[in-house]
């Protein structure tokens, strides 16, 4: 455990904090990005290259300008006024804190059987390419058609409707 | 306390931190972005788990949090899309008041 | 010798020959029943054939009648031929039909008649009596519309009248009795249009209801201590020896001195005689039931009901005489003599000052009652059934003639505005003198004299006290007035009415003409020198013998009776028929004697006693009784009522609140349940993933905890 994780971890905690707690959404939204950012540094210091960077790509190159289209389309940029937080927001956190405390808990209480520390694999893109199209093929094509039907559901889903047939 | 042991921990935090987001939050896109956040700490969990499992050499975990990150835009995108369409006819995205479905 | 025909026996002459006569007796009574019922179906303008039909039952039973009483006559001479003697204690022969009615367990209830010379003669008299105003009321009824009724109810009574003369059975008598008193009582109210026609039937019925009452419970006491209510059954009958000596072997009765039981029975029988013979203190319906067509008072009122009475204490003098030491008498005997001698003398003072030509016969008819149960209580049943026989046929013809006087005059009936009319209605006048010379007792050719004389004798004898006598004596004065009074109003004078009065028609006067020969001829068969009457009643063969006449005293109670009956004549003779009276002016002694003649006009106040008495309890016990009825047992029903509607009305609320209600709650509950329920679908997606999330948190919680497990 070296000061690079605790940084790292105070980061994304953070940027996970903020992004629930703050009160504007846009700033919500960037400090989503932050806490993207964040994770994808984590998954850099546990070697897993790919897999940051398709989160860098992915999460905060789609999805988080995603989320702010779609603030900035729902007019959530203007500041709230009244309670950010729903009525019985009490409970919600309460529960949130159970899972946490159960997790936490589980994680803690079965250290003695989590695996220890090994030596720090090796991945390069060609085996990953190669464990693509060898063995994960199926979930790859089925992942593709998963994407193409996400893409024209969502144009349909928020398309304008036509004035005749309302 | 292992390395494993303080991924999972953050891992989990984030993950409540995501879940109180969703349960708490007014805006419906505060919710999805909760949901975000929920699906990254699992994402962390299975990179956390690849590294220091048995036969990292499978991949398995990588892979894994690829197709997660895959799926998890493609939500993004749908729920997003629902969302707009949503405050197109209500006007708000405020989840208080869409309570249409009250039973 | 007894005979046994089925259940029937009959009692039989020594030679086992049943008499037919005997044996169809019932037919007597039957056939005016039967005519009165194919009358009552008759339609009401068929006068011709109910009077037809009345008329010819009655003959018939008159002729019946007299082939029974020649069959009883000529008995001594059938006797005298047989070997084998048949004769109870008294010697007299009877003749008895009997047959059980009901059988009650062990006890038989048996009815029966009997032809004995008692009920010989009063068969008799009863249906040539009637016969005779039935033929009377062709012409008395002629312009009645009702006339068809009237024929039924005479004709049914006639028949219940015989019934009553030949009942060998208590039972049987009583039933005759009562049957007898409901057509005097329809008689008395044959114009009940008119209120006091209709209010002086009912006060008949009651009033004689009272006495048989009294009569019913001296029946039963009889029946439970005899075992039988037969008058005469071979030695068995309730009133032969041995009956009587068990009724005398029972203990005195507490309440009079010297009362045994016979004679207790005997005065409750009495009771009701009283009652039916208008003995005071049960008079007073007698005077009130002349508001009856004049016929019916004849024949009821005079002749027959009234008798009845004096002959059922005829029939049942063994019981009312058992008990008495020899040359004495019996405390029921006693009883009988004082209140008939009392209500003799009393009736008698009332007569004197009334108004109404009937009335004062009424008054008469009782004094006459009194004077029949006082020769009863003191001389026998010959003495007292003579002048019951006497008595029929001279009041009988008063009545008549009272009617046939009604009728001339058109309906007036208030002696004060007669008069005179001895020259206008001359046979009415000829046999009314006869009628009333017999019932005065003039001396020697009237029957009248012989039949009072004979109580009077047998007064003179008696042995518990004198008094009776001079009662007696009284009334004879007393009745000579009042009777002369009458007469000289109606008959002498002149004419103080309206319209010229009429003779009446030949089918009116001829009935009384028969009559008026009866009255005086049939004194003959009671002289001492000749006392056929008494003989016949015992069964005994009897010659003319003129030294009955010379008995001690007897002349000179004669020649004393003489005088008294000349002083009343000769008393009223002056002050009523020499100077003819003047209708506005008041009567001679109610100038002289005001407040005593007042007292005795409105009937020394018995009916206002009773007024204020007997009536005015009934009418606070009626009070009382309807107020129970509504109060207390409709009160008891209203409040059972109450309890049901109550118990209803819980039931209805039970059903409603608890039964319904709860299943209505119930529902309510659930829907309720539901609707609380439905709260956690508020349609909110953050609830339902909350919802979602502790879902997860506890599956994870039970899994650890079944894993460590």
């Amino acid at each position: 455990m070296n000061w690079a994780f605790y940084l790292i971890a105070a980061l994304t905690v953070a940027g996970g904090l903020a992004a629930v707690l703050l009160k504007n959404t846009v700033h919500c939204a960037l400090a989503l990005t932050v806490a993207f950012a964040g994770l994808a540094l984590f998954f850099l210091q546990l070697d897993a290259q790919f897999a940051g960077f398709a989160q860098i790509l992915v999460y905060i190159g789609a999805v988080a300008i995603l989320i702010v289209f779609a603030i900035l389309l729902t007019r959530g940029s203007e500041t709230p006024k009244g309670s950010v937080f729903s009525r019985n927001w009490l409970a919600g956190l309460a529960i949130a804190a159970g899972v946490f405390a159960v997790l936490g808990w589980a994680v803690l209480h079965s250290a003695s059987v989590l695996p220890h520390e090994t030596a720090a694999p090796t991945v390069t893109v060609l085996q990953i390419g190669n464990a693509l199209m060898g063995r994960y093929v199926l979930p790859l094509e089925i992942v593709a058609l998963l994407l193409t039907a996400a893409l024209i559901g969502a144009v349909i889903v928020a398309l304008h409707e036509k004035e005749g047939s309302r | 306390m292992t390395p494993l042991t303080g991924y999972l921990i953050v891992a989990a935090m984030l993950f409540s931190i995501g879940l109180a987001g969703a349960l708490t939050r007014r805006n419906a896109i505060l919710v999805l972005i909760g949901i975000e956040l929920m699906l990254n700490a699992a994402n962390l969990n299975l990179i956390a788990f690849w590294r220091y499992g048995p036969h990292p050499e499978a991949l398995t975990g990588m892979m894994f949090a690829i197709f997660s990150i895959a799926v998890a835009a493609a939500e993004a995108a749908v729920g997003l899309g629902l969302v707009i369409q949503i405050h197109r006819h209500a006007h708000t995205t405020d989840l208080d008041r869409m309570n249409r479905m009250k039973g | 010798m007894m005979m046994q025909e089925g259940f029937v026996t009959f009692q039989t002459l020594g030679n086992g020959y049943v008499s037919p006569i005997v044996f169809y007796l019932w037919l007597i009574p039957a056939l005016p029943i039967i005519a009165a019922g194919v009358i009552a179906l008759l339609k009401q303008p068929k006068r011709k054939t109910a009077s037809a039909l009345a008329i010819g039952s009655l003959v018939i039973s008159l002729f019946l009648s007299l082939v029974a009483f020649i069959h009883v006559i000529s008995e001594p001479i059938m006797r005298s031929a047989t070997a084998i003697i048949h004769a109870n204690a008294t010697g007299v022969l009877r003749e008895t039909v009997n047959f059980t009615w009901i059988q009650v367990g062990a006890a038989n209830v048996d009815l029966g008649w009997v032809l004995d010379p008692l009920s010989a003669i009063m068969l008799v008299m009863v249906s040539f009596v009637g016969l005779l105003i039935f033929i009377y009321s062709i012409g008395y009824m002629k312009h009645d519309e009702n006339f068809t009724r009237f024929f039924c109810f005479m004709s049914l009574f006639a028949g219940a009248m015989l019934g009553v003369v030949i009942a060998n059975s208590l039972l049987l008598l009583f039933m005759c009795w009562e049957l007898v008193g409901l057509t005097s009582y329809l008689l008395i109210g044959f114009w009940y249009q008119k209120p006091e026609a209709a209010a002086a039937a009912k006060k008949a019925f009651i009033t004689t209801k009272i006495g048989d009452v009294l009569f019913l419970l001296g029946m039963v006491w009889l029946f439970s201590q005899t075992g039988t209510l037969l008058f005469y059954n071979h030695g068995a009958g309730s009133i032969e020896a041995g009956a009587l000596a068990g009724l005398l072997a029972q203990p005195a009765v507490r309440l009079g001195g010297g009362l045994t039981a016979a004679g207790a029975i005997g005065l409750l029988i009495f009771a009701g005689a009283a009652g039916k013979s208008g003995q005071f203190p049960l008079h007073v319906w007698l005077p009130d039931a002349m508001e009856g067509p004049t016929p019916v008072s004849s024949l009821i009122h005079a002749a027959t009901m009234v008798a009845a009475g004096v002959y059922l204490i005829a029939r049942v003098y063994p019981l009312m005489a058992a008990g008495a030491l020899a040359g004495g008498t019996t405390t029921a005997l006693t009883v009988v003599t004082w209140v008939g001698a009392f209500t003799a003398v009393f009736a008698a003072l009332i007569a004197v000052a009334q108004n109404d030509i009937k009335r004062i016969l009424a008054y008469s008819t009782i004094s006459q009652l009194g004077y029949m149960m006082a020769g009863l209580g003191m001389g026998g049943v010959a003495v007292g059934i003579f002048h019951l026989i006497t008595h029929a046929f001279f009041k009988a013809l008063l009545f008549l003639g009272a009617g046939s006087v009604i009728h001339g005059c058109h309906g007036e009936q208030d002696i004060r505005r007669m008069g005179g009319l001895k020259a206008d209605m001359p046979l009415t006048f000829v046999t009314y003198a006869i009628g009333m010379l017999a019932l005065c007792g003039f001396p020697l050719f009237f029957s009248g004299f012989w039949s009072k004389d004979g109580i009077l004798e047998a007064a003179s004898h008696w042995s518990v006290a004198r008094t009776p006598f001079y009662m007696l004596v009284f009334g004879v004065l007393l009745t000579a007035f009042y009777m002369t009074r009458q007469v000289g109003y109606v008959f002498f004078g002149y004419w103080r009415g309206g319209k010229t009065a009429h003779e009446s028609p030949a089918v009116m006067t001829l009935p009384m003409v028969i009559l008026a020969l009866f009255a005086m001829g049939l004194g003959a068969i009671g002289t001492p020198a000749w006392p056929w009457f008494r003989a016949f009643l015992e069964n005994r063969a009897v010659v003319f013998n003129l030294h009955g006449f010379a008995e001690p005293g007897l002349p000179a109670l004669m020649i004393a009776s003489t005088i008294v009956v000349f002083l009343g004549l000769g008393l009223g003779w002056r002050l009523y028929c020499g100077q003819a009276p003047k209708p506005e002016e008041p009567d001679v002694l109610e100038r002289a004697v005001p407040v005593p003649w007042g007292w005795l006009r409105d009937k020394l106040y018995v009916d206002e006693l009773y007024g204020v008495t007997v009536i005015a309890f009934y009418k606070w016990w009626a009070r009382v009784a309807d107020w129970l009825d509504r109060r207390v047992w409709g009160g008891a029903v209203a409040a059972v009522a109450w309890v049901f509607g109550l118990w209803s009305r819980l039931n209805r609320f039970l059903d409603n609140n608890v039964v319904d209600g709860s299943f209505d709650k119930g529902c309510e509950e659930l829907a309720a349940g539901g609707g609380l329920l439905s709260r956690a679908q508020n349609g909110r997606v953050q609830t339902y993933l909350r919802i979602l999330a502790l879902g997860v948190v506890v599956l994870v919680l039970m899994l650890i905890w079944s894993s460590r497990a």
